[in-house]
């Protein structure tokens, strides 16, 4: 008995924390083109080492390789491209806008940008997309105008959302895009009802969803695996892994002892862990899972591997948990980087077009954020358009209780 | 028209409704094949199909999610949360997606689905299968809250909140289920044979949410009541030779707030009876209510008879069960005061 060591209890580290310097050593990323490309018909259980794995196409010189390389033509890049520098153009300004005191709220997606920039690329129109508040690519790449964003952003009197909701949780049915909600992991289960409903129906389409890393822990998402895999329902269910959950590192998510595509094993769905900053990866993956759905092959995981470069949201300073230039250091770079390294070396770039159509964007966004500027605040609108828009929709007709209510406040307003 | 139970017009709604409606599916666990834990679902799998009518896995969240899913597509699901008491696993998916989506969206998803759930005790469930959780659910602004007590309320009711374009959770007094317990326990089972709510149309019809009941005229005091308790304030009424004008809401959200009120008006006092949990309860809403609107018409302090503010206990269900007894004296309080 005197021998056994007593129990200790285990809580989780980061390998860096602040004043450390950045060290991803312990990351070693297999080469690009290496993956297997199984058939879309494939038993989940012969594929499970690309749940350990990592699959991807560009390697560190820009080329791209191996049975995943998708092929696309350069057109489809440049659109790719397009999409994730308007996501960052439209990030810097509203983060800006935020620390400027205009906006609430702002969260960006730098360092993510290929995610929802390369699966919207394998997504047909009609696929609905379930995403989080770091998919803005999404509906930038289906063409919701850049202004609509902004008047959500701002609240603003010609703001879709009627000033509801919190800066960057849109809502476009029209472009496929559900209602972001800002409780982590709902949208997963949601998801496959919609896969299953289109299957009902005997529709041709497919859902997506998105979580993060740190909501993986949430009940929603087990339970949205098991509903998926025993409807083989026709979504595609992505993690993203940016392994920081506003200061948690992925260890509190359990991605210490195994990967999070791994988690689909359990369940008897095909996993497939990407390289979540190389477009190409981002969208063979995608074509693969979205191509087995609409086969009736029911879902598959994607876990997409990539690093949140910046801060969780505007309110909080990443460098008060982790070392100040991690992002920098991330050994699999920068996705706008990257495939602009790529089409400059098919030839079919350049750093001439790169920065034109950098400054072209910039302009955009600042166009669209000096026409919502302008419009005014929803705040501060009549107090009778405040109490429309603030009581309707809480049901299909109001009921007398917030008749009362919305008159009530109108009188206090005026 | 034909004789039913209450278990029995719940199932003729949901038969009607998927017959008339391809987008009306009914799902839960248990539900499919055996066709549910208290039958509520009997032979809708086998003459629907398995796609209509199905089982789940035990995963309440995930139930309600993938209805709030489907309800974004275009369908309107029917689920069975199997007791009340399990519900709380779904309480995130309905608080914060079922009743906000048409809000934050501005109107461009809603989720019209239908929660059922059997509440209530009176059937020594213990804790964990007696609960009757409708304030959690009042609470919500987004939500409708529907409890039926008779079989002909229940179908029609059921029809409306499966046609609601919004989310609606039904509680279902499963006391009721098969006749009308009025909480004398030592008696024998009363069976719905005979009783007139008991005559239930086959087909489809309505009754629309938001409307209350007068299940009893009277004058000298107005009851307001819902579910199995509409039963047990009916038999206090009787056997304390009580005029009372009984009140069966109903629908809790949106309340039928003239009828509450022109009753009050008319008899000048007020008593609350609900099964659930005294402190924060539905009752207590009634009774602001009530009071807001009817101070000055008020001849006696308004009287709350409820559950005792503990779990659910096994043995003493009687005990804590708001039976005749407990009623009675609330009458005779208001009564006498």
């Amino acid at each position: 008995m005197s021998e056994q060591p007593r129990l200790s209890l285990y809580i989780p580290q980061p390998w860096r924390r602040p004043g450390d310097p950045p060290d991803f050593s312990n990351l070693r990323p297999p080469a690009a083109g290496e993956a297997d490309r199984p058939p879309i018909d494939v038993d989940a259980s012969d594929i499970r080492d690309l749940a350990y794995g990592l699959i991807r196409v560009l390697d560190n010189t820009a080329a791209a390789s191996g049975a995943w390389n998708p092929k696309l033509d350069p057109e489809q890049l440049r659109i790719g491209l397009r999409t994730m520098m308007t996501t960052r153009a439209l990030d810097d300004r509203m983060y800006r806008a935020q620390r400027q005191g205009k906006i609430t709220f702002y969260a960006k997606s730098a360092g993510e940008e290929a995610i929802a920039a390369g699966q919207a690329l394998a997504l047909r129109p009609g696929d609905m997309g379930f995403p989080t508040y770091r998919q803005q690519g999404l509906l930038i790449a289906r063409g919701y105008p850049l202004r609509r964003m902004i008047d959500q952003v701002y609240s603003d009197r010609r703001d879709p959302m009627r000033g509801r909701q919190l800066p960057c949780l849109y809502s476009s049915r029209a472009h496929d895009f559900f209602t972001v909600s800002g409780n982590l992991g709902t949208q997963y289960s949601q998801a496959v009802g919609w896969a299953m409903a289109s299957a009902y129906r005997g529709d041709d389409k497919i859902a997506a969803a998105w979580i993060g890393d740190g909501a993986t822990a949430e009940s929603d998402f087990h339970e949205a695996l098991t509903f998926a895999s025993v409807y083989r329902a026709p979504v595609i269910l992505n993690i993203v892994n940016n392994q920081w959950a506003i200061s948690s590192f992925q260890g509190f998510a359990g991605g210490e002892r195994t990967t999070f595509a791994a988690r689909a094993i359990g369940y008897g769905l095909p996993a497939l862990r990407v390289d979540g900053n190389d477009l190409l990866a981002v969208y063979a993956a995608t074509a693969w899972a979205a191509e087995r759905a609409r086969a009736n092959l029911g879902a598959t995981v994607i876990e997409l591997f990539t690093y949140r470069a910046e801060s969780h949201s505007t309110s909080d300073d990443p460098t008060r948990y982790r070392p100040v230039d991690e992002a920098k250091a991330w050994p699999l770079g920068d996705p706008i980087v990257r495939l602009k390294g790529h089409l400059v070396a098919l030839g079919e770039w350049s750093e001439e077009q790169h920065k034109a159509l950098a400054a072209e964007l910039d302009g955009e966004v600042r166009m669209a954020q000096r026409e919502a500027e302008a419009e005014g605040s929803f705040a501060q609108a009549e107090p009778a358009v405040k109490a429309e828009a603030m009581f309707t929709d809480v049901y299909a007709e109001i009921p007398w209780h917030l008749a009362e209510q919305a008159k009530a406040m109108e009188g206090e307003a005026s | 028209m034909t004789q039913m139970t209450m278990i029995q017009a719940l199932n003729s709604a949901m038969d009607v409704m998927l017959g008339r409606d391809p987008d009306v599916l009914v799902f839960g666990e248990d539900v499919g094949y055996f066709g549910g834990v208290f039958r509520a679902t009997e032979g809708l799998q086998k003459k629907h199909g398995v796609t209509r009518c199905f089982d789940t896995p035990i995963g309440e969240s995930g139930i309600v999610g993938v209805a709030i899913g489907m309800g974004a597509y275009g369908l309107r699901p029917v689920v069975e949360i199997q007791f009340a008491d399990y519900i709380y696993p779904a309480y995130d998916q309905l608080v914060s997606e079922a009743a906000r989506l048409r809000y934050r969206s501005a109107g461009d998803f809603t989720a019209p689905i239908t929660v059922r759930a059997p509440y209530g005790g009176g059937i020594f469930g213990g804790q964990t299968h007696s609960q009757s959780p409708e304030a959690l659910f009042t609470h919500v602004a987004g939500l409708a809250t529907v409890i039926p007590s008779t079989p002909y309320d229940a179908k029609g009711l059921l029809i409306s909140a499966i046609e609601s374009d919004d989310p609606v959770i039904f509680l279902e007094p499963k006391r009721v289920y098969n006749g009308p317990f009025d909480g004398h326990h030592e008696r024998p089972v009363k069976s719905w044979a005979g009783h007139p709510a008991a005559e239930v149309p086959d087909g489809h019809y309505t009754i629309p949410l938001g409307q209350a009941a007068i299940v009893r005229a009277g004058a000298a005091v107005t009851v307001l009541a819902y579910g199995a308790m509409v039963h047990v304030a009916l038999a206090a009424a009787e056997e304390a030779g009580v005029d009372a004008e009984i009140i069966d809401l109903r629908t809790l959200v949106p309340v039928d707030i003239a009828a509450v009120e022109a009753s009050v008006k008319k008899t000048g006092r007020c008593v609350i009876v609900h099964e659930a949990t005294r402190t924060s309860g539905f009752g207590a809403e009634l009774s602001a209510l009530v009071q807001e609107r009817c101070f000055y018409h008020l001849e006696a302090p308004i009287q709350r008879v409820a559950g005792w503010d503990t779990p659910y206990p096994h043995a003493f269900e009687w005990d804590y069960f708001p039976g005749p007894a407990r009623i009675a004296a609330a009458l005779t309080r208001v009564l006498e005061a």
